[in-house]
């Protein structure tokens, strides 16, 4: 190798037969760059005449010293090792993973939009309070709720910002109630959001049909709840037909319903969480809407109240002045900020061009051709799999891998890594906690029919050919990963020496 | 009518059929007739591609952005520029349209990358983990003080005043639900003047500071220790090019923003939240982990790990509930600390500090315009004006600047000023002429 360096190769390994890509730190060779800084004419004074010595740094802060087309070829390639929603179908339930259009990509780009400073005043950016006033009304208008805040970055952000505003109100009524209660099938982020809340966790069991127990719902209600968060259709995909009673049962203590938005797309213009008595709504807009989940994020996780509570709300809050231009208002009884500024105002873009692409009607198309998928996959896999709560579900259904586990030795996690080679991203596995091996498919309403019959094809030939599973997947740029070993040696970072100390708990 | 499903009206019919069923509306069967909306959302019709593209070019066109206003605003949220090879790469759909990495078999790409973060980000702050990132350099902030406060089983929090004023904003809204009780602790003549005494679950100092001035950090080290509390650190990491790691003085903990690092101001979302720590909290560290292990095969792979920390599993006994974070923003911010590099960085720090430089002594040339503070600064600095700062911004606004940002109260009346490596000799020389002819 000239000169001993590793850095600057371009050769197409990693693609083209399971080759390591190696890390931008082995790629960097000393003196090599890519950075180039404009023309300023600022004066060049050195470090030692700008800043104490105390303060300067004594050795380089070592980055990765890589030539720009070392960098694009080092990203390019690990891009091609990554699944993603435009490659491929994701039926990843509780998380909805579905096509964004391109068109809110567009959006999110512009340069009145990505180019403005959140400190900048009202009057500079009234193009940015109006869209963000006009979305917080579609959101209210989708939910039934009567104001809304954009400001939390995520949906787990806007739980706990939920809750609160729950704290908040009940000490306004003059009360200090200590616990929320949660179903056992919900989401991980709800028991620890009521936690960092200052809440306690009560759980209520699912019935035999997968729903709230209503009756030991009953039996955990008093003077000391101070909520209840569900989701509706819930974690099992299907939909609390109690949730009137349910709203009765909690309200009648002087509880609050929260409303977790995650499956909030199943329900577009069919029902609203208003409606059904909820009192607090955050919503995912990567799940509902369209913003791409960017391997992660970022989401955005507006939250919506009913009017009672709107005075709590975190601002500022784009108001609409007489003369119809716009300003920002803190609500009277605000609980304060969420946020650094106003949320993930791209993200806020992104949904609200996927709003205004769809409108009223197209949104209702959503709901349908979600729960459509969702229904018929069902459907066509109750022979092959077991099927736990087989009724109508909304958008998402749970399958079980159990019989196949008991009869062929092949677990979820299998099917999972089996599907991966078949070529479709694999549901979520093991989650609701209260289904054994299970599998959660989510289609949504981007899929075709055709997607759809081979998926079903695919988890058919799985189940029909067990042996090997546990070998699978073999057609992925790494076999199956051992994150066992991942946990009880930890490397986090280049740097780490491999630490037997981090043992699992 | 929805442009994104892709069903025919045949195909739906056959697969109402399939299940037994003659309308879409019988799919809704189990929603309660109650509760069922009649007539559909209160909503207009759906737009064409070229009408939403239409309308959402109406709303960017109403706000005053470059080359309109040129910027001088910080605070948090900085104007720097971000290079091509940084945009086209984080923006490849492999990356943005990819989900938490729950497969990692074949999200090896997203999984390295992050990895590769994590060194980064832990060099910049001179410790040895670093997460996958968090939402804001605030939510940063307010997982670093759960992190002490848990560690140390104090629940007293001596934060500086120094500290970015939203920030604080947020970690005083969420310490309503962990009960942590805040101290404010006041500046004097630009720095933080701690306590003498007491006990406390965590010291948090930002540096360079809200106000631009550098902080004692080996001072706060001492503070921590007599009080008994881990050391949070605000960094700025850009600064981090040219001065020591926070790490290097003893910092427990360090958040940052990482905006500065390949993202757009953005409105001031989405951000990138920075946190890193000693090794010896990893248990307690929020959000996901990367980590580097094997296949089977024995082939190098990487799986997010330390799984048992997350919310997912440990529900109400979960350290944190972060969940979604900003993978993305986070993938841009790995690329553009390859960009720069070790010279890189450095040479950008000192372009930020040499324009600060410039700027404040042009605007303190201005008669009737002060230092706000005399501390030593780095990219961003304080003045008095001799008119209310908002004023200045609402009339520097008509010169084609964004002048900065009016310091709360708190602070005094003041304009916080920001220079990056964006801001040409000529364009802060403008700015000081308008900066002369609004407040005579």
């Amino acid at each position: 190798m000239i000169g001993g360096a590793p850095g600057g190769r371009a050769l197409s390994a990693p693609i083209m037969g399971r080759a390591d890509e190696p890390t931008v730190f082995e790629l960097s060779s000393p003196g090599r760059s890519a950075w180039s800084f404009r023309t300023t004419g600022v004066p060049e004074w050195t470090a030692e005449e700008l800043v104490p010595a105390a303060h300067l740094r004594t050795k380089p802060l070592a980055l990765p010293e890589v030539s720009e087309r070392d960098l694009v070829g080092h990203v390019t390639r690990l891009s091609a090792r990554q699944y993603s929603v435009d490659l491929g179908a994701y039926p990843l339930g509780s998380c909805t993973m579905k096509y964004n259009p391109k068109l809110c990509d567009d959006a999110a780009g512009l340069a009145g939009l990505a180019g403005a400073h959140p400190s900048a005043p009202a009057a500079l950016t009234q193009g940015w309070l109006e869209l963000l006033a006009d979305l917080a009304a579609r959101l209210c208008a989708v939910t039934g709720m009567h104001a809304a805040t954009l400001q939390p970055p995520a949906g787990a952000a806007g739980e706990l910002t939920g809750l609160l505003l729950m704290r908040a109100w009940h000490r306004d009524q003059g009360s200090r109630r200590t616990k929320v209660i949660i179903p056992d099938s919900a989401h991980g982020t709800n028991p620890a959001s009521v936690t960092l809340g200052g809440y306690r966790t009560v759980t209520v069991p699912s019935d035999t049909r997968g729903c709230v127990d209503v009756a030991a719902l009953r039996e955990r209600l008093d003077d000391d709840v101070a909520g209840i968060m569900l989701t509706n259709p819930n974690t099992l995909g299907l939909f609390e037909e109690d949730i009137a009673e349910i709203a009765a049962a909690v309200h009648d203590v002087g509880g609050l319903l929260y409303y977790d938005g995650a499956n909030l797309n199943a329900i577009l213009g069919v029902t609203r969480p208003g409606d059904m008595g909820f009192d607090i709504v955050h919503m995912n807009l990567h799940k509902t809407f369209a913003v791409p989940h960017g391997g992660g994020g970022p989401g955005a996780g507006p939250v919506a109240v009913s009017e009672r509570l709107a005075p709590y709300l975190p601002g500022p809050l784009p108001v609409a002045r007489d003369d119809g231009t716009w300003e920002w208002s803190t609500p009277s009884r605000s609980i304060g900020r969420v946020h650094s500024w106003h949320g993930n105002a791209l993200a806020l873009a992104r949904a609200y061009s996927y709003i205004l692409a769809n409108g009223g009607d197209g949104l209702r198309k959503v709901a349908e051709a979600a729960v459509l998928n969702a229904n018929w996959l069902r459907h066509r896999l109750r022979a092959t799999y077991d099927i736990p709560y087989d009724r109508p579900s909304m958008h998402e259904f749970v399958a079980s891998a159990a019989t196949l586990k008991h009869t062929a030795g092949v677990k979820a996690l299998d099917v999972a890594k089996r599907l991966l080679d078949e070529g479709f991203h694999a549901p979520t596995v093991y989650f609701p906690l209260i289904v054994e091996e299970a599998l959660m498919i989510e289609p949504t309403e981007t899929e075709s029919p055709q997607t759809m019959e081979a998926l079903a094809q695919a988890l058919e030939r799985i189940a029909a050919s067990p042996e090997g599973a546990a070998a699978a997947p073999r057609s992925t740029p790494v076999g199956r990963v051992d994150e066992a070993l991942a946990a009880r040696r930890l490397i986090p970072t280049w740097d780490a020496r491999p630490s037997e100390s981090a043992a699992p708990e | 009518m929805g442009h994104f499903v892709p069903h025919t009206d045949a195909e739906i019919a056959d697969m109402l059929a399939f299940l037994g069923l003659s309308s879409t509306e019988e799919l809704f069967a189990v929603v309660p007739a109650a509760l069922r909306l009649a007539g559909g959302l209160d909503m207009a019709p759906g737009l064409s591609e070229a009408d939403v593209a239409a309308e959402m070019g109406r709303l960017a066109a109403a706000n005053a952005v470059f080359p309109q206003l040129v910027c001088f605003a910080g605070g948090g949220v900085y104007d720097h520029d971000v290079p091509a090879a940084t945009r086209s790469l984080t923006f490849r759909s492999e990356f943005v349209t990819a989900y938490t990495p729950y497969q990692p078999e074949v999200a090896q790409g997203v999984l390295q990358v992050i990895f590769e973060y994590q060194t980064m980000i832990a060099r910049l702050a001179g410790l040895e983990v670093a997460n996958a990132s968090l939402y804001d350099g605030a939510s940063a902030l307010v997982e670093g003080v759960n992190l002490a406060v848990a560690a140390s089983g104090r629940p007293s929090v001596w934060l500086s005043r120094g500290v970015n004023p939203s920030w604080r904003a947020v970690l005083a809204t969420f310490a309503q639900g962990s009960g942590h009780q805040l101290v404010d602790v006041p500046l004097v003549d630009g720095c933080t003047a701690w306590p003498a005494d007491g006990q406390a679950g965590a010291v948090v100092v930002q540096h360079p500071n809200y106000l631009g001035c550098l902080e004692d950090l080996a001072e706060a080290r001492a503070v921590a220790d007599r009080a008994g509390a881990l050391l949070v650190v605000a960094s700025d990491p850009v600064s981090t090019g040219l001065l020591h790691s926070p790490g290097v003085f003893g910092a427990d903990v360090v958040v940052g923003e990482g905006q500065p690092f390949g993202t757009p101001m953005s409105f001031g979302g989405p951000l990138l939240g920075l946190f890193a720590c000693r090794l010896a909290h990893v248990r307690r560290l929020p959000g996901r982990l990367v980590g580097q292990t094997r296949d089977v095969e024995g082939r190098l792979a990487y799986v997010t790990t330390l799984r048992t920390r997350e919310q997912d599993i440990r529900r109400e006994k979960a350290s944190s509930n972060v969940c979604t974070n900003q993978t993305l923003i986070a993938v841009a911010c790995a690329i553009q600390l390859s960009w720069l590099g070790t010279g890189g960085l450095r040479e950008l720090a000192l372009r930020c500090a040499r324009g600060a430089r410039y700027a404040r002594e042009a605007l303190l040339a201005v008669d009737g315009v002060e230092p706000l503070v005399p501390a030593p600064v780095l990219r961003e600095f304080a003045v008095r004006t001799p008119l209310p700062a908002a004023t200045v911004v609402e009339r520097m606004a008509d010169e084609g600047f964004l002048a900065g940002i009016p310091v709360p109260a708190e602070y005094g009346d003041g304009l916080l000023v920001a220079v990056t490596e964006r801001r040409t000799r000529a364009e802060i020389d403008q700015f000081a002429a308008a900066f002369e002819k609004v407040v005579r």
